[in-house]
């Protein structure tokens, strides 16, 4: 972005991008962690990422507080606007990833008979798949690159994907296994966070591409 | 600057002029004599000498210029940052992290919490910073403060150390119990015939040591291709740089992989002049597994095509497809999930280890693509992989390394 004349409004628009990437690195830590004490049964990580999920809070407040300051002060126009309004709407979605992984740590506790409760292996890959899109949303909000965004966007098929299979599987599992309904139930829950949590970076995905293009990304995928 | 050296007649002359005046003015022979041979003289010491150049020692301390020219080749990431914000990023870090993070805030490119607690802390110090580039790998972060405002930053992998010793538990106890199976069987066979000491017909007989070399030749392609996996994840983290040409690779592999009996079902559908970065034993092999499963999983009769497709955003896209009977969709994302096999009997029946997916897997990621599989019920299965294409103009691209 071309320098502007005032120049703390360029130090606002770094310190911004700034606090939503570290927004965005402590979220997925959260999954990465959430999803390693769901498999390991470790409480006390899970723990440690429900704790920590309010310093996305806080971060969040800060991005709130600090956009709005930008837009009163300085009043920016086109791409600037668009800049700041992105940053707003990505924190929030960003939060929310975090929301979910939190509420991934809390039912850590809720699965019982863990060692030899096959559904869980099959919770692991997809809960990769999701943090890897996590991950490549946020480099491509840091790099403007809509390319890699559209790349996010298509992932988010074979998160769907997983989680249909994973549905299938889990109520085939309840159905032989009764005695492990709640357990399994918890797992649902996990897979639908998951999910959601794909969906969301996608959302992030289609604001990047709109601050770098200007337009939404095509749906078709050719 | 030849005037520098030529006679200087000028002043030669005006030295001659002035001794002219001199003796006029009555002045004594000898003193003017010196006078004149002085004023030539010091004329030519000053104009004879080599020029000097004052400004050549001024600048002993590193400019900013001078620092970023010295990180600017190094093989490592360098970085230099100024209170909160990138100022450099050598060649390497740029290729790591991005052009974009020059001028940036550090957190765009240090997202991660372990690096932001290190860079916030203000001095030296190191820190193991999780997912820098890809989600999976781990690097050294070392901050060396050297002056009030700005710091260098070095990072260094340590993605393959992390990465062997969790690939050693995943080996011992995926394979060991794929290993047993096969072994179980020919003991089993083999102690029968020995406990029978010849009370066994011929045609039994010879049923038994069918069954045995089969399993015992599932053994020996279960090794190779476990030993193939464990070749290509110890490479996975060194890129591949050498340039090939895919069309090329692709043709000889596939028709390798076909072999005299059903190279006519194969339909090449190749574009041409697609240069890659990549391993070509590796890419066989991909190629290989591909093609090998189309035809197994594939209708008996029906044609496999392989294609090639350059797309618009930089990738070539190799598919292979078959015309068998799909795969349902739960399966699908676990399809490259090391012995995860859709209907295990007739997996076997056919050879298969339950490892050609996985490697495929791995290649493709080693060079940096991505594998895409889908399927329809009941018409056919396309695997396709995309590599970033090379560009004459742009070797080591793309920068965004995902």
């Amino acid at each position: 972005m071309s320098d502007h004349t005032v120049k703390a409004f360029d130090e606002d628009i770094t310190r911004l991008r700034g606090l939503i990437a570290e927004m965005g690195g402590l979220s997925e830590v959260a999954i990465q962690g959430a999803m390693d004490a769901l498999v390991k049964g470790d409480q006390e990580l899970a723990q440690r990422v429900v704790d920590g999920d309010k310093k996305i809070d806080a971060l969040e407040t800060e991005v709130d507080k600090l956009a709005v300051r930008v837009i009163a002060l300085r009043a920016p126009m086109a791409d600037d606007l668009r800049e700041v309004i992105a940053a707003l709407k990505i924190a929030g979605v960003v939060e929310r990833i975090g929301d979910y992984s939190k509420n991934i740590a809390k039912r850590v506790g809720q699965i019982d008979g863990r060692q030899h409760f096959e559904p869980l292996t099959l919770l692991p890959a997809m809960g990769e798949l999701a943090g890897e899109m996590v991950h490549d949303v946020l480099t491509a909000y840091s790099a403007r690159d809509p390319d890699l965004a559209r790349e996010v966007i298509a992932t988010d098929d074979k998160v769907d994907a997983f989680y249909n299979s994973i549905f299938r599987n889990l109520v085939s599992y309840m159905v032989e296994n009764p005695a492990t309904i709640s357990s399994a139930a918890q797992l649902l829950f996990v897979a639908r966070n998951l999910e959601r949590i794909g969906d969301h970076a996608t959302n992030v995905a289609e604001m990047v591409h709109y601050a770098a293009t200007g337009v939404y990304p095509p749906d078709d995928e050719g | 600057m030849e005037t520098r050296n030529s006679i200087p007649w000028f002043g030669v002359m005006a030295a001659l002029g002035t001794f002219g005046l001199l003796l006029i003015a009555g002045l004594d022979f000898a003193l003017a004599i010196a006078v004149a041979i002085l004023w030539i003289g010091t004329l030519f010491l000053a104009t004879m000498r080599a020029p000097e150049r004052l400004q050549v020692q001024q600048d002993k301390t590193l400019s900013r210029d001078n620092m970023s020219g010295l990180i600017e080749h190094a093989a490592t990431p360098l970085l230099l940052t100024e209170r909160n914000k990138i100022a450099e990023a050598n060649r390497a870090a740029r290729k790591m992290l991005g052009k974009h993070i020059i001028g940036q805030d550090v957190r765009v490119a240090f997202r991660q919490p372990e690096a932001i607690a290190l860079l916030d802390k203000g001095r030296n110090g190191t820190a193991m910073v999780r997912g820098l580039v890809r989600r999976r790998d781990i690097w050294r972060m070392q901050v060396q403060g050297i002056s009030d405002d700005l710091s260098v930053v070095e990072l260094v992998s340590r993605t393959a150390e992390a990465d062997i010793s969790r690939a050693h538990t995943d080996f011992v106890a995926n394979a060991s119990h794929e290993l047993r199976t096969p072994l179980a069987s020919i003991i089993g066979y083999v102690e029968t015939l020995d406990e029978a000491e010849g009370d066994i017909d011929q045609p039994t007989e010879r049923k038994f040591l069918t069954t045995i070399l089969r399993e015992a030749r599932r053994l020996q392609s279960l090794v190779s291709d476990l030993m193939s996996l464990s070749r290509v994840e110890a490479e996975k983290h060194d890129q591949p740089s050498e340039p090939i040409d895919l069309a090329v690779v692709v043709e000889r592999a596939a028709r390798d992989a076909a072999g005299s009996e059903r190279a006519s079902r194969l339909i090449f559908d190749l574009a041409d002049k697609v240069s890659i970065a990549g391993d070509t034993q590796q890419m066989e092999q991909l190629v290989r597994n591909l093609v090998d499963n189309a035809f197994k999983y594939g209708a008996a009769d029906a044609p496999v095509t392989v294609k090639i497709d350059r797309r618009a955003d930089n990738y070539a896209r190799l598919s292979v497809m078959d015309q068998g009977e799909g795969i349902a969709a739960e399966h699908i994302p676990h399809l490259t999930r090391r012995f995860y096999r859709t209907d295990p009997g007739r997996s076997r029946a056919s050879g298969g280890t339950g490892l050609g997916l996985a490697i495929v897997k791995h290649i493709v990621e080693r060079h940096r693509g991505r594998l895409d599989i889908t399927s329809e019920v009941g018409s056919g299965t396309v695997i396709s992989a995309r590599f970033p294409i090379l560009d004459d103009q742009s070797a080591g691209q793309p920068s965004t390394a995902s």
